[in-house]
Formats: structure tokens, C-alpha cells, sequence
């Protein structure tokens, strides 16, 4: 008999993610994937998923669930909010196993948009041209191509689990009091040296208008040059700010246009995309720019952080450590609200 | 300047754009795409996926791999260097009923050049075009080619939906859409083809370099080409070059 998770109860935004589907760029359609990459491959270590594996993605969500058919473990990173189990609180950033008949509570997060909840063997859903990443301007992916509804029931993969232990592991810190890093370019020379100014410089404010295809922000007008606000469209990459008339940027995310007719100032280093994933609607950012060498030692000193998550896991048991483990993961969400605030 | 210079534009640690002009050019589009062939046959360590473009090449790469500059660099020397065109693809004939309730901005747009709206399906029929790009949302086919006599700036205010199939018209661009989604071009049309089909095989009909004529179809046979191109037909009939 297959086990199914069964969304009993959700508010907010919720879709099956995996590593996304790349390669299509070409005819149209953007990889999809994880907003915050980091925390959906941290989610998908702790429950002993190879890195890419379908999830569920939470923004901003509340949600309950409920395991029928057997047990499953399971485990969140990202921007976690309160996770109780039959209402005993449970840490996050750490996994445990959610059994039959238990029901699991996902508050909404108190800093941070994206969290993450692996799955151990994943989700058994069709692909679409190679990934089950909802794409939702595309329809495809994720439940029958559209978001998580609530009462939606999915049908688990692979085996249930055996009797590992739990494991934890420490959550990267956002830094969200210091700057996004961005390269300048590709079309940089479209703005005044005032314009280029004013964007590294201003702070700017993430708008209602932020999601899986972009955020907004509100701000200082970054003043374009002579050529005006519309270029022959070009290209876009994961963390182009482009700038349309108005003179307020917009980060363009994981489901972003692929291409776009309006002069892109800057890229956003792949390593901070997360860093403009998790702020929310009101919160700031300012932007600083570094080079490309710097930029590509901060994609690989990222990787290399990656590739050590395994070796981060530690064994947490027992309703002691389990409470420990809750408490120490709450220090460190209020040590990040401390610095998203300021 | 009859021949730009490509210039090399920085696009973050994981991409990079070759720009071979800033304007809507058949000899630049053609020069993108011989650029794409040209990458595609050698194969360089890092190179992802690549993105043809009216008039550039946006090159994504695993920064892991490959120096984003280094390559940047090497990609560049070998857009400058003359590069064997890409032959003529496949001509595609693609049915589009006009006017009416199908392209309710004909009548606007045949009043702004002073035409009637006969004398704009015909213009914008008569066209071999030649996709320059796919993008924005998937299936979307940017064509050059368009009657210059046709051009006209975008509406100020965007309607927030027009229909999959809308056939329209931007600036000096000519577009198939394929799925419902905003847009501030001018709609001269539907056609029941559609270029992204997410089940059916292809699931892209289109690809940048195609040729593609507009046939201009009666209202009534709209019913009988959307069934089959609901049925998974593609409707939209090809010859090779």
C-alpha cells in the first residue's frame, strides 16, 4: 500500500519543488527550482535525499499534515516558523519521523518568505520535460501543474523509513544585514553614473509585488541614460535587476520571463539569490557591487559549503536533545530577526 | 556602422551575453545564430545552455567549471572571427483567423496607418518571417520580418490577458504567443496552433532560425483546427528548407 501526505489544512503559498528543470532557457521557459536553493538541499541532506529531490516549498505558508499508510520521515529548513508535533514542539533543521496518525503543524515564519520540507524518497509525480518543479505560468509541474491546494493528497516514493537516527544540522545564517552582492551589467551603460550611483547606495524596499517571478522594490528612481527604459529584448539570468521606467529594480527569480525588454543594471552572485529570496514584503536590501572573480569564489565557496552538509549531519535522539535542539534552532531565528530588523 | 563589433557583457558568475548590436537586424540575428551553431558543435567544458536573442547570445554556464571570464573571453574571439551561416530551416504555414473577436486591435491598427483592415491582414501575411527568438513565456516566437510599413509602438496600458494563439504585433516585432498571458502588443489575430504543448511530442513546435508564413484562414474553420490541435494535432503545416 502506498503511503500519501495529506495537506489537511494550508494558508499561504505552497508547490512541489525539485533541483528544477533547466536546459529550455532557449524556448521560453525558466528552470523553476528552489528559491533558496541552500535550504531545500540542507532539507533534502537531513533526510538522506540525494541533493534536487522533490519537496515541498512553503512561502509565507501555515499548514497541517497528516501520514497515511505508514510513517515518514521528514525534515524543514528555510524560513521555519513553529513546528509542532501533535503539538510537541520539534526542531527544525533537524529530521524525525512523522507517524500514522500523528498530526504535524507548520507555523508561519516569523523572518523569512521559503522554507523547505524533504521528504525521505521523495514524491511519486509524473515529470514534465525532466522535473516535477511547478512552473506556474507554464502549468506545469508540481500538483497537475498548478500550487499545493489544501486537501491535497500525495502520494509518497520510495520505502518507509527504517530505524535511523535523527539527524541535525545548523542553519546558514542569511546575513541580512549586510549587502546583496551584485555584478554590474549586462546593460549598466544604460544608466547615468548618477543612476549606477543611486542603486548602490540607496536602500531599497521589498514591494507587495514580490514572487516566484520577481521582486519588486520601491526606492530612489535609478535614473536611465539617454538610450531611455526599452532596450531590444535580450536575455535574462536568475538575479537580473532590471530597471523599467519607472526606475525601480526588480529582481527577476526563479520563474522569471527568459527574456525582457527593459535595460538590466545588474546580477544579483548566484550565492545571494537566497538573501533576496527570504525578504519579505517591507524589509530592505542594498546593493554593493564586486567583480567577477569575487563573485565566482563566492559560487565556489558556496559549493564547497554544500558538499560539507553531509558531514555537518549530527545524530540528535531522545526527547532531552530533542528540546535542546528546539531551543538552540529558536536562538538562531531570533538572532536573524535581530538582524533582518536592523 | 554596417558591421558591429561583439561586445562582451557580464551577466553575474553563472551567464554572460555576446552582444552583436542593440537592434532588430535580419545580418545580426543571423550572426547570432551562427554563433549558437558554432558553440553547440564545439562543446566547451561549464557552457549550460545557450539563449538566441534578435541580437545576442546569452551563454549560461557552471561557474564551477569554467571561469566566467575566461570563457567570456573565448566565446567573444570566436564571435569575431566569420562563422559559417546557419542554413535555412524549416517554413512553417501557420493558419490565423483576423479581425473580429480574434484580433480585436485590427481595426485600430489598420486606422493608425490610414489602411483598411484588408489591406493589413494582407501586409502582414505577405512576410516570409524567420523566428529570431523564443522567450519570455515558452513557445513565445519572436519573428523578424515584419512589413515596416506595419510598425507601431506598443499600448500605453497592457491588458492584463490575451488569449493562447494571439497573433500580434510590437514595434517591429511580429509575435505567435502560446499560452494566455499579459501584453501590451497590438492583436491582430488567433491562430489554433500552439507552439508549447507540455504532453505532446514536440512539446515546442517552434525553434530560432525557423521560417514561418501566416495563412489567413476563415472564422469558420476555427472550431474544426481547435479540436485538433486540442486533440494534440499540431495544425500548422512544415516543409524542410
Amino acid at each position: 500500500m502506498s503511503r500519501i501526505l495529506h495537506l489537511l489544512r494550508l494558508s499561504g503559498a505552497a508547490s512541489i519543488q525539485d533541483g528544477g528543470r533547466p536546459g529550455y532557457l532557449r524556448d521560453g521557459l525558466s528552470a523553476s527550482g528552489p528559491m533558496d536553493r541552500l535550504a531545500h538541499e540542507a532539507a533534502n541532506r537531513l533526510v538522506g535525499n540525494p541533493p534536487g529531490a522533490a519537496a515541498i516549498e512553503w512561502g509565507l505558508a501555515a499548514a497541517t499534515l497528516r501520514v497515511e499508510g505508514g510513517p515518514v520521515r521528514l525534515a524543514l529548513a528555510g524560513a521555519c516558523g513553529p513546528l509542532l508535533l501533535d503539538g510537541e514542539p520539534v526542531a527544525d533543521h533537524r529530521s524525525f519521523v512523522l507517524r500514522e496518525g500523528a498530526e504535524l503543524t507548520l507555523g508561519r515564519p516569523r523572518t523569512g518568505v521559503f522554507a523547505t520540507l524533504a521528504i525521505a524518497g521523495g514524491l511519486a509525480l509524473r515529470p514534465v520535460l525532466g522535473s516535477v518543479a511547478l512552473h506556474r505560468r507554464a502549468g506545469i509541474g508540481g500538483r497537475d501543474g498548478g500550487p499545493l491546494q489544501e486537501g491535497d493528497r500525495l502520494t509518497l516514493a520510495g520505502p518507509a523509513p527504517a530505524g535511523e537516527a535523527d539527524v541535525g544540522l545548523d542553519p546558514v545564517p542569511l546575513e541580512s544585514d549586510r549587502p546583496v552582492r551584485v555584478v554590474l551589467g549586462p546593460q549598466d551603460d544604460h544608466f547615468t553614473q548618477e543612476g549606477v550611483a543611486t542603486f548602490l547606495t540607496a536602500t531599497y524596499t521589498v514591494s507587495g509585488q514580490a514572487d516566484r517571478m520577481g521582486y519588486q522594490f520601491d526606492g530612489p528612481a535609478i535614473a536611465h541614460g539617454a538610450g531611455g527604459f526599452n532596450i531590444v529584448s535580450d536575455a535574462t539570468a536568475m538575479g537580473s535587476v532590471q530597471v523599467p521606467g519607472s526606475g525601480r529594480p526588480i529582481v527577476l527569480m526563479a520563474d522569471r520571463q527568459t527574456t525582457g525588454g527593459y535595460p538590466k543594471i545588474a546580477t544579483v552572485i548566484s550565492a545571494d539569490l537566497r538573501r533576496i529570496a527570504q525578504r519579505r514584503p517591507g524589509e530592505t536590501v542594498r546593493f554593493e557591487a564586486i567583480d567577477l572573480a569575487a563573485a565566482r569564489r563566492c559560487a565556489q565557496a558556496r559549493a564547497a559549503a554544500l558538499d560539507a552538509l553531509p558531514g555537518h549531519l549530527c545524530p540528535v535522539a531522545g526527547e532531552a536533545e530533542r528540546l535542546m535542539a528546539a531551543n538552540l534552532a529558536g536562538a538562531a531565528v531570533d538572532a536573524l530577526g535581530d538582524d533582518a530588523a536592523s | 556602422m554596417t558591421h558591429d563589433a561583439p561586445r562582451l557583457l557580464a551577466c553575474g558568475d553563472t551567464a554572460f551575453t555576446i552582444e552583436f548590436g542593440a537592434r532588430i537586424d535580419p545580418a545580426l540575428s543571423a550572426r547570432v545564430l551562427a554563433l549558437d551553431a558554432a558553440l553547440a558543435a564545439r562543446a566547451l567544458p561549464g557552457i549550460r545552455e545557450t539563449v538566441p536573442t534578435y541580437r545576442s547570445l546569452t551563454v549560461h554556464l557552471d561557474p564551477l567549471t569554467a571561469d566566467p571570464e575566461a570563457l567570456g573571453r573565448a566565446v567573444l574571439a570566436l564571435a569575431e572571427e566569420p562563422l559559417p551561416p546557419v542554413a535555412a530551416s524549416r517554413l512553417w504555414r501557420i493558419p490565423v483567423v483576423y479581425g473580429g473577436a480574434f484580433g480585436i486591435d485590427l481595426e485600430a491598427v489598420a486606422a493608425h496607418h490610414g489602411l483598411d483592415p484588408v489591406s493589413v491582414i494582407e501586409r502582414h501575411a505577405a512576410p516570409e518571417y524567420r523566428v529570431a527568438m523564443i522567450g519570455f513565456l515558452p513557445g513565445y516566437a519572436y519573428l523578424e520580418g515584419l512589413d515596416p510599413r506595419l510598425a507601431l509602438s506598443r499600448r500605453p496600458h497592457p491588458r492584463p490577458v490575451t488569449p493562447a494563439g494571439t497573433i500580434s504585433i510590437g514595434g517591429a516585432q511580429a509575435l505567435v504567443a502560446s499560452i494566455a498571458a499579459p501584453s501590451g502588443w497590438h492583436l491582430l489575430g488567433r491562430t489554433p496552433v500552439r507552439t508549447f504543448v507540455p504532453d505532446r511530442d514536440p512539446v515546442f513546435l517552434l525553434r530560432p532560425g525557423d521560417r514561418v508564413r501566416f495563412v489567413p484562414t476563415p472564422a469558420e474553420d476555427w472550431e474544426r483546427l481547435s479540436a485538433a490541435a486540442e486533440a494534440g494535432e499540431t495544425v500548422a503545416e512544415w516543409s524542410e528548407a
